[in-house]
This record gives structure tokens, C-alpha cells and sequence, in this order.
């Protein structure tokens, strides 16, 4: 059973969304499917964490085909850590989506489930290609996932969507075959090795190709001049489906990661390839950010650009690989992962309360609970906009001290603070019009708003809450994880051999 | 052979991008398709172009063609095949509720 682990968190969420296909039950039966199913994920996901953290790279092979001919799945700590945070968000998500957002459409635990193995499976997979595939996956899930609830707007921003993935799936295609034609091989390991032994004449066109499979993965990300589209998606989505997007621009942050490092890393001339766009592609998605803040006329806006500036923090960081940044990246990863997620389940929360207003700062009807809503967002939006003491606040600190060796650490830092204040500044402004106006007279006393009480979002806030207040009091084992992890990544003499054995030995046709 | 197929790369994305640029769904659609065709023969011509040689590995067969890129290609066109039945069934339903083919039909947010 051990040595299956790795596959388990891709068949487990595979299994039950075809037992939830095929078995078409009701919607008790559906959802406590879909619930177990996620339950026992996050259980994997927690196993998975355990066995990565001794520091050995587990080697799963598809069909028992070595390496580099078969895919394999890998599983080293920052995987885990990836795997182990998307189960968790799924258990929240479900949570969250019971009390009745499931209801609005169907087959919305099936497309959950579908989007939780491709999720696994790119935070798994060990194969550019297959990398290709689970990115697939994980769209069509959250295409369906999108317009989930019905309605122009979500189709609308559907179409947008499935068109910029497609187009980038074609990028993403053209890059990996391109690259195919030039090296002779898909595997992420074998990939790093033959780049060093690319004859110069053509090391222009693999370059561009490399630049090209990034450019993807920056588009996944949301970073500044293909981000645009994240604001416009993440809102049109149902809130719960919007906190498990929040994952999706990890994705693209990951995939940057793990070819950096363990790609374009070996060889000389793909080494420094990205250095001088990623930082400023990064500052720009920042200001970006906090623009969009500034503009947002909903709550879910607000988050959606505290998503993009989460972004553009990571790519700073993941810019200029060294073990500081990254374990910092990885700690921010985390934390800022749980926050925005907690807070789209918040503005769920809120937006029910206030009738047809939903999340826009108008005033509205007075919230019910009052109390317990505005204690939530107080400290989750401390934590979103990096105030002491809580991880938002930890996190920047780190990325902070671990940029101050970098090429423009001036910059980095009025970045990290500016947006910091900005998001203060746009969260106070939403907490004075959902929580301190009275309401306009005559909306106070609406029959329509009646509080329905929502007993499985309230259990998935109170997750999430606890989430956020944990990863800021257990930053010292978190972070010496991220620093563990870091350390691992960057370690490509231990990763190639793991994944290929000796890769003097493998046979290598003569391509011409 | 060489020319003739880049030309007629050139031209499928050519004819793709543009088509992606209009603001109807339906040339959307159109150019995404273009597009994946073109995608798919370039990563067919990463194995080389060969004439009559088999993907296989035949002992004693001195002229032979990779068969991943075909692996790859297939995989590719069923996933492309998917995604535009899924797009094209979106687009029919935001034209069934908005009574437009324009992509951004129902006006601005």
C-alpha cells in the first residue's frame, strides 16, 4: 500500500467522481460520496506530507515503464506540501458548497472531484507531458466548475476562459513538441540533462521554447500582461468555487518552480534565461494588484486582486531561486493560499446575509451574525494584508529578508509594503460599509433577507479560520518544512538520479 | 515537403489567430480549431518528416520515424476535440440567453 502512495491522491478523487457519474443518486448519497471522498484525500494528503518530510524522493512508475520512456509520478516534499494544501481546500470547499451551492446545477461534486485529481496530478507528475494532461484535466473541471449556478455572466466569463486555455494549451503544445524535436525527451528530470548537451546552433530555438512553456505557466498565474482575466472569472464563479480557484494560480507558480529548477537550471544557457523579465513581470502584477483593488466596487474583486498580488509576491521570490526565497515563497505559498480561500468563503458567507446587495459595498440590510462574521474577517483580514502578528505579516517579513541579497531589493520591499497598505487600506474601507452603516432605512427590516443558517459554510469558515490562526502560530515548523523543501528542490544531483538512475546510461537515440 | 508543410503552418495559425481576434464566438471557435490543427501537425513534425517509414521498432529496419509524437498528437486531439465540444456548447447557451453572438453580449459588467 506504501508504495502506492503517490498514485492514491489522483485514483481517490478519479473513483468517485465515476461512482458519482455512474451511480447518479440522490443528493444525500451524492454528497456524502463526495464528502468521504474528500475527507479520505486530505487523510492521503496528511499521510503524503508525513512520508515526504524524511527527505527521500518516492518514484512512482506508470506501468512499471522506467524513466525516462514512462511517465512517472514523483513525490518529494514540495509535492506533498502542493497535494496536502489542495486537500485541504477541497475539504473546505465541499464544506462550504453544501449548504446549497451544490444544488444550483448538477454534477458539481463530480466536476470537484475531477478537479481535484487534476490538481494532484500536476503537483505530482514527473512528466511534461503529463503535465499537459493534468493541466487538462483541472481546466475542464473548473470550466464546468465556473459556470456552475447558470446565468449569462458565468457563461460569458466561461467563454473568455475556455479561450484563453485553449489558446494557452495550444502554447503549451507547441512548446512541448518543439522541445521534443529538439531533446528527445518529456521527462522533467531527463529534460534538465539533455539541455546540457543542446548544440549551440540550436540552443536559440530551444531557449524561445522554454520561454514559451514559462509563458504558459505565467498565464495559469495571472501575472501582468496575460492576468487580466482572473478579476473577471473569479467573481463570476460561486464564492466556494472561487476559494478552490485560489489553488489554480499556485498551479502555474509550482510548474514555473519545478522547470526552473530543475530544468533550466543545468544548463548554462537556459540558466539566467527568465532573471531579467520575472521581477518585473512580478512588480507590475503587484501594482496591478493594488490598482484593481482600489477599483473593485465588490468585495469578491478585492480578493480576487489580493489572488493577483499573491501572485506576483511568489514570482518575485521564485525569480531568483536560492534556498531563503523559495522557503520563503513556499511559507507565503501556504499561508496566503488559506487566507484569500477563507475569505471568498467569508464574502459567501456575508454576501447571504445581505439579500440582493450580496458582496457590493452598498449599503444593506444589517448582518445577523453580526459578531461572528465581523471577528472572522478582522483577523483574516489582518493576516490578508500582512499585518502583525498574524502569517500574512510572517510571510512578507521572510520573502523581505530573503529578497535583500537580490538585484533590486528596494523595489521588492516598497512593493511588498505598499501593497500591504493598499489591501489595508480597501479592507478597512469594505469593514466600514458592511459592518459600521446601519443600513439605509426601510433595507433594514427586509422580509426577503431572512438569515438562513448555513451550517456546513459556517463549519468550513471555522476550518479555514482555524487554518490561517494555525499556520501563523506553527510558523516555526511550517517554514523549517519550506526550508526543507527548498533545500530539496534546488538539490538536482539528488532528484535526477532518483527519477533516471544513471543517466550516462540511458540509451539515447541519435536524432538528426 | 518541408516548405509545403511550414507554408501551410503559417497559414492554419495565421488564419487561426485572426479568426480568434473577431468578436463573434462562432469565428472564435473556428480559429481555435485552425489553431489546434496547426499545433498538432507541428508537434507531428517534431519526429522529422519521413516518407515510408513505419513508427516501429522492427528489428533489421533501418528507416524508422518516432512514434511518440503520434502518441502525443492523439492525445492532443482528443483533448482538443473535448474542450471545443465544450465551448461550443457554452457559446450556444450564452447565445440562447442573450440572443447574441457577440462574446461580449449582455454589455459590460
Amino acid at each position: 500500500m506504501m508504495a502506492h502512495l503517490p498514485i492514491l491522491p489522483v485514483l481517490i478523487p478519479l473513483a468517485a467522481a465515476v461512482l458519482l457519474l455512474a451511480a447518479n443518486a440522490g443528493l444525500a448519497v451524492t454528497r456524502a460520496i463526495s464528502v468521504a471522498s474528500l475527507i479520505l484525500l486530505a487523510a492521503v494528503g496528511a499521510v503524503l506530507l508525513e512520508a515526504a518530510s524524511d527527505g527521500t524522493l518516492r518514484v512512482y512508475r506508470l506501468g512499471d515503464w522506467p524513466a525516462p520512456y514512462g511517465i512517472v509520478l514523483v513525490l518529494d516534499r514540495l509535492s506533498a506540501l502542493m497535494v496536502a494544501l489542495t486537500c485541504f481546500l477541497g475539504v473546505a470547499v465541499v464544506l462550504a458548497a453544501l449548504s446549497g451551492t451544490d444544488t444550483r446545477g448538477r454534477y458539481f461534486h463530480a466536476f470537484l472531484q475531477f478537479q481535484m485529481m487534476g490538481l494532484n496530478g500536476a503537483f505530482l507528475t514527473g512528466d511534461l507531458f503529463n503535465l499537459f494532461v493534468f493541466f487538462e484535466i483541472l481546466l475542464l473541471a473548473s470550466y464546468g466548475l465556473l459556470v456552475h449556478g447558470g446565468g449569462l455572466e458565468r457563461a460569458q466569463a466561461g467563454i473568455a476562459y475556455v479561450v484563453l486555455n485553449l489558446s494557452g494549451s495550444a502554447l503549451f503544445l507547441v512548446a512541448l513538441g518543439l522541445l521534443y524535436g529538439f531533446l528527445g525527451t518529456l521527462n522533467m528530470a531527463d529534460f534538465g540533462v539533455v539541455l546540457q548537451s543542446v548544440s549551440p546552433a540550436d540552443q536559440g530555438v530551444v531557449a524561445v521554447m522554454c520561454m514559451l512553456l514559462v509563458t504558459v505557466f505565467l498565464l495559469k498565474a495571472a501575472v501582468l500582461p496575460i492576468g487580466f482575466w482572473l478579476p473577471h472569472v473569479y467573481t463570476a464563479a460561486t464564492l466556494p468555487v472561487a476559494a478552490l480557484f485560489v489553488i489554480m494560480t499556485k498551479v502555474g507558480i509550482y510548474a514555473v518552480l519545478r522547470v526552473t529548477t530543475i530544468g533550466l537550471a543545468a544548463a548554462p544557457f537556459t540558466a539566467d534565461l527568465l532573471q531579467p523579465w520575472l521581477t518585473w513581470l512580478a512588480l507590475g502584477t503587484i501594482a496591478l494588484g493594488c490598482v484593481g483593488m482600489f477599483a473593485a466596487s465588490t468585495l469578491g474583486v478585492v480578493i480576487a486582486n489580493l489572488v493577483i498580488i499573491s501572485g506576483g509576491t511568489l514570482l518575485l521570490a521564485v525569480a531568483e531561486p536560492t534556498v531563503p526565497s523559495i522557503a520563503a515563497a513556499l511559507y507565503y505559498l501556504v499561508q496566503t493560499s488559506l487566507v484569500t480561500a477563507a475569505l471568498f468563503l467569508l464574502a459567501d458567507a456575508l454576501s447571504r446575509q445581505r439579500g440582493d446587495v450580496a458582496d457590493r459595498f452598498t449599503d444593506g440590510p444589517r448582518l445577523q451574525s453580526f459578531t461572528a462574521i465581523g471577528l472572522i474577517y478582522l483577523v483574516i483580514g489582518v493576516a490578508a494584508c500582512g499585518a502583525p502578528p498574524l502569517s500574512g505579516f510572517l510571510g512578507k517579513i521572510m520573502v523581505m529578508q530573503a529578497m535583500s541579497g537580490s538585484t533590486h531589493p528596494v523595489l521588492v520591499w516598497t512593493a511588498l509594503i505598499v501593497s500591504g497598505f493598499a489591501a489595508a487600506l480597501v479592507l478597512a474601507r469594505a469593514a466600514s460599509v458592511f459592518f459600521w452603516e446601519p443600513g439605509a432605512p426601510g433595507i433594514a427590516d427586509r422580509p426577503d433577507v431572512l438569515y438562513v443558517p448555513a451550517r456546513g459554510l459556517s463549519t468550513a469558515l471555522v476550518v479555514m479560520f482555524g487554518a490561517v490562526v494555525a499556520v501563523s502560530f506553527a510558523a516555526a515548523p511550517v517554514s523549517s518544512y519550506a526550508r526543507a523543501t527548498a533545500e530539496q528542490i534546488l538539490a538536482r544531483e539528488a532528484y535526477v538520479p532518483a527519477v533516471l538512475g544513471d543517466p550516462a546510461a540511458v540509451q539515447r537515440e541519435r536524432r538528426p | 515537403m518541408e516548405a509545403l508543410v511550414s507554408v501551410a503552418l503559417g497559414l492554419l495559425t495565421a488564419c487561426g489567430v485572426y479568426l480568434i481576434l473577431r468578436p463573434t464566438t462562432f469565428s472564435v471557435i473556428l480559429g481555435l480549431s485552425l489553431l489546434s490543427y496547426a499545433v498538432n501537425v507541428l508537434i507531428f513534425v517534431g519526429a522529422r518528416l519521413k516518407s515510408t517509414a513505419p513508427p516501429l521498432t522492427i528489428p533489421g529496419l533501418s528507416n524508422q520515424t518516432d512514434p511518440l509524437p503520434q502518441a502525443l498528437v492523439l492525445t492532443a486531439i482528443v483533448i482538443g476535440f473535448g474542450m471545443t465540444a465544450y465551448l461550443v456548447a457554452l457559446a450556444l447557451k450564452s447565445k440562447a440567453e442573450s440572443g447574441s453572438d457577440h462574446v461580449n453580449a449582455g454589455g459590460e459588467r
